[in-house]
């Protein structure tokens, strides 16, 4: 065989020592199709080569490497024999230089990840992040960049979602300068199986036939999975081509297909031909099950001919299936899928392995031991060290900063792209398809679903404050997920399973890899002290680009239970409402919850400071109690305190209803921490009048409840705090800035043009 | 009294329609593929909303022309009772069994969101019962109605404007006139935008779409 040259493996991502290892596994030099093979397979996108000593922080997580795997591992239980699957999927560079179709392809990957669960998907949302889109926030350029890029991403996630017939209920955008060269785009998707109809990716039965399913292969998307892996630069332009595209009419079409043939159980295993196609759900399954695979490539539905093994092996075509039937039964898969009009082809069959052979025009171009490509990529132990800046943040005083009015404040907040209104963004989402939703985006705290054959609800939120990840990465690992479980628990769901989408830089920078370690450790301890199961996961390292690295962004998604889903309760006040506070007990920082805040960076333009730590125990309780008092049917409305403060949240409150409130709130140690500080653990309540005691009735010890105000006709937003009125302004001039933001700046005159 | 709905690929509210109509309507429904090229166990016709064939060529333009679409012109023809919503509605229109036609929203942007809608006529088993204005969800990315200034005329005088979007939620896509659904000569037919099958419970946020499917027992009655 010929000696291959470094460039070949340098430059799909593969190290000299990564290369080496190769080799010896092999006990020859790869095979160029073998070669690309392994460079997807050992990218951080498939190996999580650098990221799986810190997953393992995750219990569920450790206890699936060790053991069986992850697949079985992340089915939550929900009651009457049916359970909940839920995957976060980052299609962050795609999108960067293809928004529409980086976006699209990135919903229907994660549908088809939950749909080869065996589970019927029932939700989506989605986490965006951006640049800033207001002019004069970055370069015209950069700016106008931005909203196209916002814009396109929500059009695709759009185009995908409301074709395939499959309620996009909940999901955040935040715009902030770091994301200006490399925008996250990471979509969840939910789905709802009988239990015991769960399938495998674990392919068994030397003899069975594998069988390619779906849409044919073309040259689109060739090494996707590595471009994911590595760094955006002014090359990235040119890879629009590894981009893939999305076919949504073929993904529903293989929803329905796919379904009605599981139901036959003629499907021993079946898996979504996700990174580099052919190749993950061919070594992936064979591995998984301890099996061989043989794999005729002519066999497989070409969209040109003359496709070499090799394009054939790494496209990433979009819809495409792989799936292994009991043996004789492949015929009734044939038949659905091409009664939907999709391909359904033997192309092979599982044999007692343990290798993976693959053969195009008659000749072999691939021989190895599938557990070579899943399990064989060495770890790398890559170097942690705290930065400057975190020191620096528990300097940061509050003191001295000059402040502008507490009117001016709250407007400027609300107005704040990343704090208004997402109407613009969620009204291109089909909603409401599948006549399951009980709690519409925007409604509430979290998205309420009630499926069809119980009364229990699906609470549903994705949730994430990159900046308190970038200035106290512990601490904002811990506080991203107790937000999430409370906003879940603020519609009366108990918060019960959650996922992640784990989004940071180059993870070879020791700072990066430090925030990554520190957030993964904060969001374990908080999992762990909620007894909330982290069922799956996704990291998306190499967020960064020529304006630099992104924020360290771990998102979470999390999955709460209502006994009743009829029960659960938006976050709009009523007319009539009485408003109170739950909270537990704290020491106030000495930064008074403005260190890292949204007061901070949005009204003053300053990013320091650490945000105030959570208290677990007082999380948990605060949970409960906001549980049992929806249960009761005792609170009408709830929502968490969180970006923006305590004035921040009673504004959005009342714009709810469009109705007045009179409030007096407790004094903090100055007004804007009062009205703007971002204390954990702090949840506004509408109730009905003279019901204070049935509130205190259903809390948990240690959880303090008091009245604040209440709500009113009269049209007028009022927030008094030590005796002294700070806010009195016009419902409709917040309405006007909560509103107005996104739609202005969208169709603002594009900047210097 | 059964219910076909027809399940065209890429049909994505043929569930939804299907379990509104048994669950919360209390009629017979069944799905029919749309190769079937007989309808005659079936009393009414039920063309879902979705993205049939993708949508790709003009929303609705191959369905128009599926098999099954010769027996939906007959039940037209004959005076049984047809809906037609959303993509539904864009069939029937590309089908010509209602006139004009559904062009991209004014927006140029797909919507979803509850909108209010009031009967413009009393004569078709679809209004005839609806007596307030109804709150109904739209999600559409071409539902703006259109149908020439003489088309307008046309439906006025022969009283084929079922529905028209009214209150403060407004025109959501542009349609001429603020159309929100049409009748065919005999009043038989129906096609509109909004989709009364999501709106049939109180946890969806509305019942009042069953105003309107409640047409279908109307027509069983008599």
């Amino acid at each position: 065989m010929v000696k291959t040259p470094p460039e070949a493996y340098l430059s799909k991502g593969l190290s000299h020592e990564e290369f080496d290892e190769i080799c010896r596994l092999l006990g020859r030099e790869p095979s160029p199709t073998e070669l690309g093979m392994f460079s997807v397979q050992w990218s951080e996108h498939c190996s999580y080569k650098r990221s799986r000593a810190v997953l393992s922080y995750f219990s569920q997580y450790k206890k699936a490497i060790e053991g069986e795997g992850l697949e079985n591992a992340g089915v939550v239980p929900i009651g009457d024999g049916l359970g909940v699957v839920m995957k976060v999927e980052s299609h962050n560079h795609p999108s960067a230089v293809e928004p529409y179709q980086g976006a699209a392809t990135g919903v229907g990957g994660i549908i088809r990840d939950i749909l080869t669960m065996g589970a019927r998907p029932i939700a989506l949302l989605n986490s965006l992040r951006f640049g800033p889109i207001r002019k004069g926030e970055a370069s015209d350029e950069v700016v106008r960049r931005n909203r196209y890029l916002f814009d396109h991403v929500v059009a695709g996630i759009a185009g995908y979602g409301n074709c395939v017939g499959v309620p996009t209920v909940a999901g955040e955008v935040v715009f902030h300068p770091r994301y200006g060269g490399n925008p996250l785009v990471n979509a969840m998707c939910v789905g709802i199986v009988a239990l015991e109809s769960v399938t495998t990716a674990a392919a068994a039965g030397p003899g069975n036939p594998v069988l390619y399913l779906g849409s044919s292969t073309g040259r689109d998307g060739i090494h996707g999975a590595s471009f994911a892996s590595e760094t955006l630069d002014e090359d990235s332009e040119a890879k629009r081509p590894n981009v893939q595209i999305g076919d949504p009419f073929a993904g529903k079409l293989l929803i329905e297909a796919t379904l009605e043939a599981l139901a036959t159980g003629a499907i021993q295993s079946i898996q979504d031909m996700g990174a580099a196609g052919l190749t993950c759900s061919t070594t992936e399954m064979s591995a998984k099950g301890s099996v061989g695979m043989e794999i005729d490539l002519d066999r497989v539905p070409a969209r040109e001919p003359g496709m070499s093994a090799y394009d054939l092996m790494l496209s990433e075509s979009q819809e495409r299936m792989l799936c292994v039937t009991h043996p004789g039964r492949e015929g009734e898969v044939i038949e659905i899928f091409e009664k939907w009009g999709l391909h359904a082809r033997v192309v092979g069959e599982v044999t007692a392995g343990p290798r993976l052979v693959v053969t195009r025009f008659s000749r072999k171009e691939v021989d190895v031991e599938s557990k070579a490509m899943t399990d064989g990529c060495p770890v790398q132990n890559l170097a942690i060290e705290e930065p400057e800046y975190y020191r620096r943040a528990t300097a940061f005083s509050i003191d001295g900063l000059d402040h502008p009015g507490a009117n001016d404040s709250l407007l400027r907040l609300l107005a704040a792209p990343s704090l208004a209104s997402k109407r613009w963004v969620f009204e291109q989402f089909d909603q409401q398809v599948q006549t399951q939703t009980a709690l519409v985006a925007g409604a509430g705290d979290a998205a309420v679903i009630a499926p069809r054959g119980t009364r229990r609800g699906l609470a549903l939120k994705i949730d994430g404050n990159a900046r308190y990840v970038y200035f106290d990465p512990y601490v904002g690992g811990l506080l991203a997920v107790c937000e999430a479980a409370r906003n879940v628990a603020c519609v009366g769901a108990r918060p019960t399973a959650l996922t992640d989408g784990l989004n940071y830089g180059d993870p070879t920078r020791p700072h990066v890899y430090w925030q990554f370690e520190r957030s993964v450790r904060g969001l374990a301890d908080a999992a762990e002290a909620l007894a909330l199961p982290v069922v799956s996961g996704n990291v998306s390292f190499f967020n960064e680009s020529e304006l630099g690295e992104i924020l360290p962004t771990p998102m979470v998604g999390m999955l709460g239970v209502l006994e009743e889903a009829e029960r659960r309760v938006g976050s709009s006040l009523g007319p009539d409402m009485e408003i109170g506070v739950l909270e537990y007990p704290r020491t106030v920082g000495p930064q008074r919850g403005l260190g890292a805040g949204s007061y901070l960076a949005e009204v003053l333009g300053i990013e320091d400071g650490r945000p105030e730590a959570p208290d677990l125990p007082g999380e948990k309780r605060l949970a409960e109690s906001l549980v049992a008092l929806v249960a009761a049917g005792t609170i009408l409305a709830a929502h968490d305190v969180s970006d923006g403060g305590l004035a921040t949240c009673l504004a959005e409150m009342a714009i709810g209803a469009g109705i007045g409130l009179e409030a007096e709130v407790v004094s903090r140690g100055c007004v804007e921490s009062s009205l703007f500080g971002e204390f954990p653990g702090v949840v506004l309540v509408g109730y009905r009048r003279g019901e204070e005691s049935r509130v205190r009735s259903s809390l948990a010890p240690g959880i303090d409840f008091r009245r604040i105000g209440s709500a009113n006709g009269s049209g007028v937003f009022r927030i008094t705090e030590n005796g002294t009125t700070r806010v009195d302004l016009r419902v409709s001039k917040l309405v006007e800035a909560w509103t107005r933001a996104i739609p202005d700046a969208i169709l603002a005159e594009s900047p210097g043009a | 009294m059964k219910v076909a709905v027809v399940r065209f690929p890429g049909s994505n509210c043929d569930q939804d329609a299907f379990h509104s109509l048994r669950e919360d309507l209390g009629v017979q429904a069944e799905y029919v593929w749309y190769e079937e090229t007989d309808l005659s166990d079936y009393q009414a016709v039920f063309l879902p909303g979705g993205f049939s064939y993708g949508d790709y060529l003009r929303c609705g333009a191959m369905a128009a022309r599926a098999p099954v679409m010769d027996e939906v012109r007959r039940f037209a023809r004959e005076g049984r009772p047809v809906i037609g919503s959303c993509n539904g509605f864009q069939v029937l229109c590309e089908a010509g069994i209602l006139p004009g036609a559904l062009m991209r929203n004014t927006s140029e942007k797909f919507v979803c969101r509850d909108v209010w809608i009031e009967a413009q006529t009393k004569r078709s088993p679809w209004t005839s019962q609806v007596d307030r204005p109804l709150q109904i969800p739209v999600a559409h990315g071409e539902g703006r109605y259109v149908c020439g200034s003489d088309g307008l005329k046309k439906l006025q005088d022969k009283d084929q404007i079922a529905f028209r979007y009214v209150g403060e939620s407004g025109n959501p896509n542009g349609s001429e006139f603020d159309i929100a659904g049409v009748l065919n000569l005999e009043g038989n037919v129906l096609g509109l935008m909004p989709h009364p099958e999501r709106a049939t419970k109180p946890i969806l946020g509305s019942s009042d779409g069953l105003m309107i499917l409640f047409g279908l027992k109307l027509v069983a009655a008599g």
